[in-house]
C-alpha cells in the first residue's frame, strides 16, 4: 500500500512537470506581445518591463527559472495586476471556485441519486418520463444558456415576490451561492441521474436481490441495504473526477454571476496574455486534478476490498 | 418497453418511495448544513457581506457595479479607465474638475502658469488619510516616479511637458534632473520643456497625483496592491478591496473639503463587465446605476425607466496601413473606401444606440475651439457617400496597383467591434467588390499586430487624456508611436508642431482645423462613430457627474434625496 | 464393461460436407445485422438516427434548397422576428434635411428632476414618416435653451416615461429634429421637452404618435438586388422584400441560412474532431495493445500525461497559441486542439479492449483451431472493439459541439463572419429579452443535435453490446 502510494505520488509529480512544460511551451508559442499596451510605449520602457519579468533572457533560461520557482511554490508576479503575486491570486480566488465546485457536486450527487432511484423505481411510468425529460434538457442545453436563463428567472422571481429572495449576482454570503451552484451542478446531476438509473436497474435484476426477496426480507431492508447501497457505488466513483472537473470548469457560471473565481481570472489572463497568471493557474489546476485522482484511487482501494492496488 | 410492468401495489416500491422521501429530506438537510458551513468558511476567506441594496438613506450608502477590477492603484503606473475612476475618488491632484466641469483648486489653492513654467501654492489643510499634510515633496516624488525608467510607467509621456522628463524617461538624464522642485513644503515649482497651452488641464490627470515617499517605500512592490497598501488624499478612501469581487470607498475624514462630500459609502460588491448582469442587478434593485447596451433598450422602455445619455469622449475609426507594400497606401483606394463609408448608417442601423454620433472627423464634437464648439468654428469637410465616384477612384487604384488582393481588417473581440467589422466587410464587398478578410484577435495580439504593421486596415479608437484638441491632433504625426499605420505627411507634421508649441488659441485652433482637413482630404482614416453612453440611474441618487475627460462617473458631488 | 472399440479404415476417412443435421430455426444473423435489427427496434434510438440524418441533410443540402447568402446583410431588417414576407414602399433616395439633428448633448447629463414650465406645441411631422427618417417640427418656446427629443414604444403617459433620449437641439429656434435611429415599422410615441435656461428639463411635454412606413429608395433596392432595374419602379410603388422565415440577426442576415451554414461548422467540428481523435486513438491504442512491452509502457504513460491536462484550460491555451490568421475561420485550430487533447481516452479504450479480447477463450479456441492472425483480427478483434469505438464516437459528438459553443461564449470560437451554432447562441444570449428568436433557434439546434447523438449513443450501446444478445 505504502509502496503503491509512493509510486503514484512520483507519477503525479512527473505529470505535474509535464503539465508545466506543456503550458510553458504553449504559452511561449502564442503569437502576440504580453507587454503591448494601448498607448505606444518607448523602447526604454519596454526594456524595463522585459527586465522586470525576465523576458529578456533566453527561453531555455526562462524555462529553468520557471521550473525552479515552481518547485519553491512561487509563480511570480502578474503581468496585468503589476504588484500582485500569482500565489495571492490563487490563494484568494481558488477557495471561491472550490466552494462553488463542492456545492455544485453535492447538489448534483444528492439530486442525481434521488432522481436516479426514483426513475428506476417508476421505470417507464410518468415520474420516470418526466424526470428523464428534465435530465435530457439538463444535458442538452449549453451551460451559458442555462446560466443566463437562471439569472433571468431569479430576477423575475424577486420581482414577483417583491422582496429580494436571492441576490442576482455577486459573491459573499450563502444566499449568493445557491443559484450558481445549482446551475453549475445541473449537467453533472443529469449525468449522475442516468448513471444511477441504469445502475439501479442492473442491480434490481441481480441474483442477490432475488434471493433476498425469496428469503422474505422486508422490502425496506432490501431496498436500502441491498439495492440502493450497491447502486450508489458507481456514482461515488465518478464523484472525485466530477469535483475536479466542475471546479476547473466553472468559467461560465463565474462569468455570468460575477463570481470572483479562478476560472474567470484565467479567461481574462488569456485575453491579456498574462503569462505568469496563465502558467500559475494551469499548473495549479493540473496539480489539483492529479492529486484528486490519486486521492480517489487510494480511497477507492481502501473502501472496496475487491479493488487490488498493484 | 418493460415486458412486465411492475404491479401497482408492489410493497417494495411503496417502501422505497417512503424511504426516498426520508432520503430526500436528509439530502436537503445535509445540503443546507453544508451551505452554512461553507458560508462560514467563505466569510473567513473574503466577501462576507450581506445582500446589497441600491441606496441606503440612513447610512448614505450607494451600491454600484464595477465593470472590471483595477489592475493596481499605484497612480504613477495606472493606464486604464477603471483605475483612473477609482483614483479620481480617492486621490486629488493640484487642480480638479468641479461638478460643472470647470477647473477648480484641488490640493493647490492657487497657481500661476507662465510660458516657461508654473508655480503651485498648496493649501495648508490638505491631508493624507493618516492625518499628515500633503506637501510639495509628495508631488516631486510622484512625478519623478512616473518618468523614472525603472518604474516603467506606460503613461510617462503625459509628463513630457515637464523639463527633462523625456530625457530622463529615455535614460539620458538622471531622475533628479526633472524640472520640478519643492521650494517649500507648500510651494511647488515646475519648469517646462517648452510652452504648454493646457498645463492646468494636464495637472488634473491621474498621473500627476501625489505619492508620499515614506509610505511608498514602506510598502515596497505592494504599493497600490490592496486597500491597506495605499494612502489617500481624496474625498474618499478605499476601505475594502476583495480582488475580483468587492471594492468599497468610504468618505475620507481627513479630506480638506470633507463638508461638501455627502455620500458616506460607495459600495461596489459586484465586478462584472456583462451589461446583461448589470441590468439584471439594477432591475433587482441591487445597484443604483448602470450603463445600457442596445439589447436592453426594449426592456428599459417597457420598465419605463428614465434614461440619461452623454458622450464619453472617445472617437472610433478605421486606420489604414501606409507602409508602401500595402495596397492601402494608395490614395485612390482609400478615397474609394471613404466614399462608400456611411457612418450614419453604421450608427443608426447597426449600433442603434442613442448617444452615439456618426463619425465625421478625428476631432469629436465636444471639443472647444477658440470660443465656441470646435466643430462650429472649423466644420469638417463633408464626405457624402457616392458610389459612382467611389468606383471611379477604385478604377484608378486598380490601374496603379494592378489587381487588388483581399484586404485584411484587423479587429478585436469586443461585441461592437465585431459588429462593426462584419458590417464593413459586407459594405465594401457589396459596393466595391473588394474582398475584406477579418482578422479578429484578442487584445494583446491585436496590439502586437498593430505595432508590427501586420494589417491593411484596423478598427481603432482613441480616448482623450486631457481636454484639448491636441490629445487627438498629434496622433498622425510621423513621430507618434501610436501612428501605427506609419502615416507620414510633412504638411501635417508642421501643423502639429505649431499646435504643440504655440500659446495663441487662434493659431492653435487654425492648426487643428488644417489637420482635420488633411486627415479627411487625404483619406487618412475612415471615421466610424463618437461613442455615447446610455445609462439608467435611481431617481434618489442625484448630482452624479458624467465626464468626457476626467473622473467618470464622479460621485464626489452626489447626494441622496428621497423622492415624494 | 463396454465392448472394446473396433476401428475400421473407414472411420479414418474425412466426412463429407453433407447437409447439416440440425438446421437453425431462424436465419443466421451476422453481428452487424443483429445490431441493426436491435437498433431498429429501439424506438428512441431509431428516431435519433433519423434526426441525425436529418441534421446531416440540413447542413449539407440545406444551403442548396435555401440559397440565401448567410453573409448578406440588410440593415433595414435588423433583428426581425419570424414573420410574413415584408413589403416596402418605394420612396425618393434619402437626402439630408436642413432641420437636422443632434448636437452632442451638453457635457454631462441632466439628472435634475424636471421643473415646472411650458411645453412645446403643435408637434407634427414635416413629411410622411418612413423607416428612412422621421422628421419632426414643433412650435418653439420663447427663451428655451434647447429641446430634447425622446422616443418610446409605449405611451409616456401618465408617469412621464419618455423612453429613449434621442438627441438635443440647441437654441430656442431649433424646432426640428430628424430621427434615423433604427426606425422600424411599428408605433412610436415621440415626445419633445423644453430645456430651460438652467439646462434642466421642463416637466411638460408634447407627444406625437407616429407609425412609419417601411420604405426604400429605388437605387437602394437595385443595389441590394431586390429589383432588377431601378428605373422600372418609381416612388409610390411597393416591392416585396426578401423573406426570412426564421427572422434575421443583429446585422439583418437571414437566420435560416446562417443556421444551415452554422450547422456545417458545428457538425463538422462535432463529427470530424471525434473521428480524428478516435482514429488516432485506434492507431496508438492498437499499437500499444499488440506490441506491448516498452512501447506500450511509453505510449500509455504519455497518454496519462495528456489526460491529466485540464481540458478547458488547455483548449483555450491551444486555441490562442495556434492563432487565427486573417480571413480564417479558426475551425482548424479548434480541431487540432480537440484532437491533441482527446486522443488518449480513445487510445486507452482501444488498448484495453484489445488486451481483453486477446485473452478471451473463444479467441484462444479460434487460434487453437488454426485461425490466422488476420482472421483473428477481422473476425474477433475488430467487431469487438468497433462497437465500443462507435459508441464512444457517438458520445464524443455532443461534447465536441458543447466545447465549440463554450469557446464561442468566452469569445474564442470561430472568427466572424463564419457562423456556428455556438457563436450564434452567444450573440443571441445578449438580445435574449428583446429578440428571443436569435437565441432560441441556435440553442434549439444545439440541443437537438446533442440530444440526438446522446440517445443514438444509448441505443448503439444497447444494440452493439454483445452481452445483450438474446436478451430483450
Amino acid at each position: 500500500m505504502l509502496a503503491y502510494t509512493v509510486k503514484r505520488l512520483l507519477q503525479g509529480a512527473a505529470t505535474v512537470w509535464f503539465i508545466a512544460t506543456a503550458t510553458f511551451v504553449a504559452m511561449h508559442s502564442v503569437p502576440g506581445d504580453p507587454l503591448a499596451n494601448q498607448r505606444a510605449t518607448s523602447e526604454e520602457i519596454r526594456r524595463n518591463l522585459e527586465e522586470r519579468y525576465g523576458l529578456d533572457r533566453p527561453v531555455i533560461e526562462q524555462y529553468g527559472i520557471f521550473l525552479g520557482s515552481m518547485l519553491r511554490g512561487d509563480f511570480g508576479i502578474s503581468f496585468t495586476q503589476e504588484n500582485r503575486r500569482v500565489n495571492d491570486i490563487i490563494r484568494e480566488n481558488f477557495p471561491v471556485s472550490a466552494t462553488l465546485g463542492i456545492l455544485a457536486v453535492t447538489f448534483a450527487a444528492l439530486g442525481g441519486i434521488l432522481w436516479g432511484a426514483l426513475t428506476a423505481l417508476y421505470r417507464n411510468r410518468l415520474p420516470d418520463l418526466v424526470i428523464t425529460f428534465l435530465v435530457i434538457l439538463g444535458i442538452s442545453v449549453p451551460s451559458f444558456v442555462v446560466a443566463a436563463l437562471g439569472q433571468l428567472a431569479l430576477v423575475n422571481l424577486n420581482a414577483a415576490v417583491g422582496e429580494p429572495l436571492l441576490p442576482v449576482a455577486g459573491w459573499g454570503t450563502l444566499r449568493h451561492m445557491i443559484v450558481p451552484s445549482l446551475v453549475l451542478g445541473l449537467g453533472t446531476m443529469a449525468y449522475l441521474t442516468r448513471l444511477m438509473r441504469s445502475s439501479m436497474l442492473e442491480i434490481a435484476d441481480a441474483d442477490f436481490i432475488r434471493t433476498a426477496r425469496a428469503k422474505g426480507l422486508p422490502p425496506t431492508r432490501i431496498f436500502l441495504k441491498h439495492q440502493l447501497r450497491n447502486a450508489i457505488l458507481p456514482v461515488v466513483t465518478v464523484l472525485g473526477p466530477a469535483i475536479a472537473a466542475i471546479t476547473t470548469g466553472g468559467f461560465v457560471v463565474e462569468l455570468v454571476f460575477a463570481i470572483p473565481g479562478l476560472g474567470r481570472y484565467f479567461v481574462t489572463a488569456v485575453q491579456q496574455l498574462d503569462y505568469t497568471v496563465i502558467m500559475g493557474t494551469t499548473v495549479f489546476y493540473g496539480a489539483f486534478l492529479v492529486v484528486m485522482v490519486i486521492a480517489v484511487d487510494l480511497l477507492y482501494g481502501w473502501i472496496d476490498p475487491r479493488v487490488r492496488l498493484e | 418497453m418493460d415486458a412486465q410492468p411492475a404491479p401497482r401495489r408492489d410493497p417494495v416500491t411503496r417502501a422505497a418511495v417512503r424511504q426516498l422521501l426520508v432520503l430526500g429530506a436528509v439530502c436537503v438537510a445535509v445540503f443546507a448544513g453544508l451551505m452554512a458551513a461553507l458560508a462560514w468558511a467563505s466569510s473567513i476567506t473574503g466577501g462576507g457581506s450581506a445582500v446589497h441594496r441600491a441606496i441606503d438613506f440612513e447610512t448614505r450608502t450607494i451600491t454600484l457595479v464595477l465593470e472590471d477590477e483595477p489592475p493596481q492603484l499605484d497612480s504613477t503606473r495606472s493606464t486604464d479607465a477603471i483605475s483612473f475612476r477609482i483614483l479620481g475618488h480617492v486621490m486629488e491632484g493640484l487642480i480638479r474638475y468641479d461638478a460643472s466641469n470647470d477647473l477648480v483648486p484641488g490640493v493647490a489653492e492657487r497657481w500661476e502658469i507662465r510660458p516657461e513654467g508654473a508655480t503651485f501654492w498648496l493649501r495648508e489643510d490638505a491631508r493624507w488619510s493618516d492625518g499628515r499634510p500633503v506637501t510639495a515633496h509628495d508631488f516631486v516624488f510622484a512625478w519623478r516616479k512616473v518618468v523614472d525608467p525603472a518604474n516603467a510607467s506606460e503613461y510617462a509621456f503625459i509628463l513630457y511637458p515637464v523639463r527633462h522628463a523625456e530625457a530622463i524617461n529615455t535614460r539620458t538624464l538622471p531622475v533628479e534632473q526633472l524640472g520640478v522642485r519643492a521650494v517649500s513644503p507648500r510651494v511647488l515649482e515646475v519648469e517646462f520643456e517648452g510652452p504648454v497651452a493646457f498645463f492646468d488641464k494636464l495637472v488634473a490627470f491621474g498621473l500627476y497625483f501625489p505619492v508620499r515617499e515614506d509610505f511608498y517605500e514602506s510598502r515596497g512592490e505592494r504599493y497600490g496592491a490592496d486597500a491597506v497598501d495605499l494612502l489617500y488624499n481624496g474625498p474618499f478612501a478605499m476601505t475594502r478591496w476583495v480582488h475580483g469581487a468587492h471594492v468599497r470607498l468610504e468618505k475620507n475624514p481627513h479630506y480638506w473639503n470633507r463638508d461638501t462630500v455627502q455620500l458616506n459609502t460607495i459600495d461596489m460588491p459586484y465586478v462584472t463587465s456583462d451589461t446583461t448582469a448589470a441590468v439584471n442587478l439594477f432591475k433587482d434593485g441591487s445597484i443604483a446605476s448602470t450603463g445600457l447596451g442596445q439589447e436592453q433598450l426594449e426592456e428599459a422602455m417597457k420598465l419605463r425607466w428614465n434614461l440619461g445619455r452623454y458622450v464619453d469622449g472617445s472617437v472610433f475609426y478605421v486606420d489604414f496601413n501606409f507602409r508602401p507594400e500595402r495596397p492601402t497606401s494608395n490614395v485612390h483606394l482609400r478615397r474609394a473606401l471613404q466614399l462608400v463609408n456611411d457612418s450614419a448608417e453604421l450608427v443608426n442601423k447597426v449600433i442603434a444606440l442613442p448617444g452615439y454620433q456618426p463619425g465625421v472627423s478625428m476631432f469629436p464634437g465636444w471639443l472647444t475651439g477658440v470660443e465656441g464648439p470646435f466643430r462650429h468654428e472649423y466644420p469638417p469637410p463633408v464626405v457624402t457617400p457616392d458610389h459612382d465616384k467611389a468606383r471611379e477612384h477604385l478604377a484608378i487604384a486598380r490601374q496603379e496597383l494592378g489587381d487588388i488582393r483581399p484586404l485584411v481588417l484587423l479587429t478585436d473581440d469586443s461585441p461592437i467591434a465585431n459588429k462593426q467589422a462584419e458590417y464593413y466587410q459586407n459594405l465594401f464587398q457589396r459596393t466595391l467588390g473588394i474582398e475584406i478578410r477579418l482578422d479578429k484577435q484578442i487584445f494583446k495580439q491585436r496590439l502586437e499586430k498593430m505595432t508590427s504593421g501586420d494589417f491593411d486596415m484596423v478598427a481603432a479608437g482613441w480616448g482623450p487624456d486631457y481636454a484639448d484638441p491636441l490629445t487627438y491632433g498629434d496622433l498622425y504625426a510621423s513621430w507618434n508611436g501610436n501612428n501605427r499605420g506609419l502615416y507620414e505627411n510633412p504638411e501635417l507634421d508642421a501643423q502639429v508642431r505649431i499646435a504643440q508649441s504655440s500659446l495663441d488659441p487662434r493659431t492653435r485652433m487654425d492648426a487643428f482645423g488644417e489637420i482635420q482637413r488633411i486627415l479627411i482630404e487625404d483619406a487618412v482614416h475612415l471615421p466610424a462613430f463618437e461613442r455615447g453612453r446610455l445609462f439608467v440611474q435611481r431617481p434618489e441618487l442625484r448630482g452624479v457627474v458624467r465626464r468626457t475627460v476626467g473622473t467618470d462617473p464622479d460621485y464626489t458631488h452626489a447626494w441622496l434625496e428621497e423622492t415624494p | 464393461m463396454t465392448p472394446p472399440l473396433r476401428f475400421q479404415p473407414a472411420d479414418f476417412e474425412p466426412i463429407s460436407a453433407g447437409p447439416p443435421t440440425a438446421a437453425p430455426s431462424r436465419p443466421s444473423l451476422s453481428y452487424w445485422q443483429d445490431s441493426w435489427r436491435r437498433l431498429r427496434r429501439n424506438r428512441r434510438a431509431f428516431v435519433s438516427l433519423a434526426i441525425v440524418a436529418a441534421l446531416g441533410v440540413f447542413a449539407v443540402a440545406g444551403p442548396w434548397i435555401w440559397p440565401r447568402d448567410p453573409a448578406a446583410q440588410d440593415v433595414d431588417q435588423i433583428s426581425q422576428a419570424p414573420a410574413l414576407p415584408p413589403t416596402a414602399a418605394i420612396v425618393d433616395p434619402y437626402t439630408p434635411w436642413a432641420g437636422v439633428t443632434a448636437e452632442p448633448p451638453a457635457d454631462g447629463p441632466r439628472w435634475e428632476p424636471a421643473s415646472a414650465g411650458p411645453s412645446v406645441t403643435n408637434l407634427r411631422l414635416a413629411e410622411p414618416a418612413t423607416t428612412q427618417a422621421v422628421r419632426l417640427v414643433w412650435d418653439g418656446v420663447e427663451g428655451a435653451a434647447g429641446y430634447v427629443v425622446y422616443r418610446s414604444v409605449y405611451d409616456p403617459a401618465p408617469d412621464r416615461a419618455l423612453g429613449l433620449p434621442l438627441g438635443d437641439t440647441v437654441g430656442a429656434a431649433r424646432v426640428s429634429y430628424e430621427d434615423r435611429l433604427d426606425v422600424e415599422e411599428r408605433r412610436y410615441w415621440y415626445s419633445v421637452v423644453v430645456l430651460g435656461e438652467d439646462s434642466t428639463e421642463r416637466d411638460a411635454y408634447a407627444t406625437l404618435v407616429v407609425e412609419p412606413v417601411r420604405a426604400v429608395s429605388a437605387e437602394e433596392a437595385e443595389l441590394r438586388g431586390w429589383v432588377a432595374d431601378a428605373s422600372r419602379i418609381s416612388p409610390g410603388d411597393t416591392i416585396a422584400l426578401p423573406y426570412h422565415p426564421l427572422g434575421t440577426d443583429y446585422l439583418g442576415r437571414d437566420l435560416l441560412a446562417r443556421l444551415m451554414h452554422g450547422a456545417r461548422v458545428s457538425l463538422f467540428i462535432g463529427v470530424v474532431a471525434p473521428l480524428l481523435y478516435v482514429l488516432a486513438g485506434i492507431v496508438v491504442g492498437s499499437a500499444a495493445g499488440f506490441i506491448g512491452g516498452r512501447v506500450d509502457q511509453l505510449l500509455m504513460r504519455f497518454a496519462d500525461f495528456v489526460v491529466a491536462l485540464p481540458f478547458l484550460l488547455f483548449m483555450i491555451l491551444f486555441k490562442v497559441a495556434f492563432g487565427i490568421g486573417p480571413g480564417e475561420s479558426g475551425i482548424l485550430p479548434m480541431l487540432v486542439a480537440l484532437v491533441l487533447l482527446s486522443w488518449p481516452a480513445a487510445a486507452r479504450l482501444v488498448r484495453g479492449q484489445i488486451l481483453q479480447v486477446r485473452q478471451e477463450a473463444y479467441v484462444a479456441a479460434s487460434r487453437l483451431l488454426g485461425a490466422k492472425t488476420g482472421y483473428l483480427v477481422f473476425r474477433h478483434m475488430i467487431p469487438q472493439t468497433m462497437g465500443v469505438i462507435l459508441v464512444t464516437l457517438t458520445f464524443a459528438v455532443p461534447s465536441a459541439i458543447f466545447t465549440e459553443a463554450f469557446l464561442s461564449f468566452i469569445g474564442m470560437g470561430v472568427a466572424p463572419p463564419t457562423p456556428s451554432w455556438g457563436s450564434m447562441a452567444n450573440e443571441g444570449i445578449r438580445t435574449m429579452l428583446s429578440h428571443p428568436h436569435e437565441l432560441l433557434f441556435p440553442a434549439f439546434a444545439i440541443s437537438i443535435a446533442v440530444l440526438a447523438f446522446n440517445l443514438l449513443g444509448d441505443g448503439l450501446r444497447d444494440a452493439l453490446d454483445v452481452r445483450m444478445r438474446g436478451r430483450e
